[in-house]
């Protein structure tokens, strides 16, 4: 019985250890969609299909093109940022005007347009770096190198954005178009260079998020099914626009996911992680750190 | 001359309705009439998702209600041997109590506009999540099959006859476009129609803007899982992707949007649209066809979200009113 309660408590940490490293992913993705939810004021359904189509430039250029991962890290994101600027030219920008349901569903409709256009042109194979990182073992625990380089690189990612925004001249502009669309516009700031940056720059962490996961997880067109769902309910527990409230529920997310694996399967980690969301909503309806009403 | 016009435009829908019932003894094709139940039961699932969207509820769960509404219907039959007279409203039930768990709270906390669509959207995500993982039962991704009755049997509600089936999707079809237009003809449509202007002014005149949200809510998860349990046992082999998660009430999204959210006959005008894009795909490019129909539809998405807002129909019956 006492050395069943030891292991017991072994695969408790490590699931815990690994709740932790998952939620650096995630926030990440969250800090990417709560980034242009609010400067722009828009909901990219499409998020997670843009990490896939990442992830799938990864696998091009890591194991079809033999481009060093290092090198292809940053082509990557750059492509990704692209695609995210684009997706703002084409489609949200003509749709700036029209009610904020049209702009969300016609982000769908892209949703649906990559998740084909990657079956179409990549087939529905599941694929993979073939990059096998050494495992840590730390004692009776495990962790492979993958979700400690992911959650490190998450945090670096997290960090060099904040120090966008508080330092330089346009990360100002961005937080002060969040502040007031209007009035900057007064002021002299280009609302619509400033809302292409922003699209880029979510691009970017979107792209970013596709380097660390393509480490982990197998790439297939649905692939963005598996963690965008989770995305959207921690940007709308933490308070869709409130940073600092996307990155805690992204951990406690990640949390409720790993200890549910931990008990269960996978996937009953994501029904009590919908549970919590509800029991949440009654109880903190304006997000995890809106004040209370 | 009015006089007459008036009574061609009420007799217009008892001659198409009796063209429609007299349509399977004349045309006895099975594949043609496989399609039209196929439109026809879309169409009922399109005109429940229209209910909500026309008052700018928009719901991306409705994947989940369809996913409960057949998967609970084939599961008590298979599993407890209940039949689907019993099994069906069970199904129903579960839906409703669905819409109430996840709609209360977003109404009464006034969660709206892009948070109401996120919830919505994790909400079919998390069906299908269930579906998948309680695969012991469900038989997970690989599908579902409701164990078959040789024969037509009333008590398992299966039938090898097409044309059955084609009246009672029919009947169905219309029930729901009867439900549309009781709802469009009362005073909850203008309660609504308030709530989706302004809430507060809404409130502020009296309107109970909870109670009516929940109950359109309710309406139309209870249409919806009606349409899944009704496809399961007529295609009598399901899949979580196929009756549930996002991809579905993203389908439904456009085909309602493709046709027109505001006219009765909209979501109905996007069914026969996908559904024929799709057969048409299928038939033209066979195998290779997989992904170029939702390619299709997700490009059309867009465009008709930026240029023809109203659909097809909408736009169209509009612009025959302006020349009037």
């Amino acid at each position: 019985m006492q050395s069943f309660l030891e292991i017991f408590d072994i695969y408790l940490l490590e699931a815990v250890i690994n709740g932790i490293l998952f939620g650096g992913v995630l926030a990440l993705l969250a800090l990417g969609l709560n980034l242009i939810f609010g400067v722009i004021d828009v909901t990219w359904i499409c998020y997670a299909e843009l990490v896939m189509i990442g992830m799938y430039g990864m696998y091009y250029l890591v194991s079809v093109f033999h481009v060093s991962y290092w090198i292809a890290a940053p082509l990557c994101i750059l492509l990704v940022a692209g695609m995210g600027a684009l997706l703002h030219i084409l489609v949200i920008q003509p749709l700036l005007s029209a009610p904020p349901i049209n702009q969300l569903l016609a982000t769908g409709g892209v949703l649906f347009f990559l998740q084909s256009l990657a079956t179409v042109a990549f087939g529905i194979d599941f694929r993979n770096l073939g990059i096998q990182l050494p495992v840590l073992a730390l004692g009776e625990m495990h962790f492979s190198y993958s979700r400690l380089l992911s959650f490190a690189a998450a945090l670096v990612g997290m960090v060099a954005v904040y120090v966008f925004m508080k330092r330089s001249y346009t990360g100002i502009a961005i937080r002060a178009i969040a502040q007031d669309r209007q009035i900057m516009a007064l002021m002299g700031v280009d609302a619509r260079r400033i809302y292409i940056v922003t699209s880029a720059l979510g691009g970017a962490l979107a792209g970013l998020a596709a380097c660390l996961l393509v480490l982990q997880y197998d790439v297939h067109p649905f692939v963005g099914l598996s963690f965008g769902p989770i995305t959207f309910l921690i940007c709308v527990l933490g308070g869709l626009g409130n940073f600092v409230g996307g990155f805690v529920a992204s951990f406690v997310f990640a949390e409720i996911i790993s200890l549910g694996g931990l008990f269960s399967d996978l996937e009953w980690g994501y029904v009590l992680a919908f549970g919590f969301f509800i029991l949440m909503m009654f109880v903190r309806p304006g997000g995890l750190l809106a004040r209370r009403q | 001359m009015s006089r007459t016009n008036l009574s061609g435009a009420r007799l217009l829908p008892w001659l198409v309705g009796a063209v429609l019932i007299a349509l399977p003894f004349a045309n006895r094709d099975p594949y043609h009439l496989h399609l039209l139940i196929l439109i026809l039961i879309w169409s009922f699932a399109y005109t429940s998702w229209s209910m909500m969207g026309r008052f700018g509820l928009v719901s991306l769960g409705h994947g989940g209600f369809m996913g409960v509404g057949a998967y609970v219907t084939a599961l008590l039959w298979n599993h407890a041997g209940l039949t689907p007279w019993l099994g069906i409203p069970i199904s129903l039930a579960c839906a409703g109590l669905l819409a109430v768990i996840v709609g209360y709270p977003c109404f009464r906390f006034r969660i709206t506009g892009h948070y109401f669509v996120l919830v919505t959207l994790a909400l079919s995500g998390i069906v299908l999540q269930v579906i998948t993982a309680s695969r012991d039962y469900t038989g997970g991704s690989l599908g579902f099959s409701p164990n078959r009755v040789p024969g037509n049997s009333l008590w398992a509600l299966q039938f090898e006859d097409k044309r059955t089936w084609y009246l009672i999707a029919l009947a169905i079809w219309a029930v729901g476009l009867l439900i549309w237009r009781t709802v469009d003809r009362s005073m909850d449509r203008y309660a609504l129609e308030a709530i989706s202007e302004d809430e507060d002014a809404a409130a502020a005149a009296g309107v109970n803007v909870t109670w009516e949200k929940l109950k359109i809510t309710v309406i139309s998860a209870l249409m919806t899982a009606f349409a899944g349990a009704l496809y399961c046992q007529y295609q009598m082999f399901i899949t979580p992707d196929t009756v549930s998660g996002i991809s579905v009430s993203l389908q439904m999204v456009f085909a309602v949007i493709v046709g027109g959210v505001y006219v009765a006959l909209g979501p109905t005008v996007g069914a026969v649209i996908t559904i024929l894009l799709a057969e048409a795909l299928r038939i033209g490019f066979g195998t290779k066809a997989v992904g170029w129909d939702n390619l299709i539809y997700g490009l059309l998405l867009v465009l008709f979200i930026i240029f023809l807002p109203k659909g097809i129909l909408g736009s169209t019956l509009a612009r025959f009113q302006a020349r009037r």
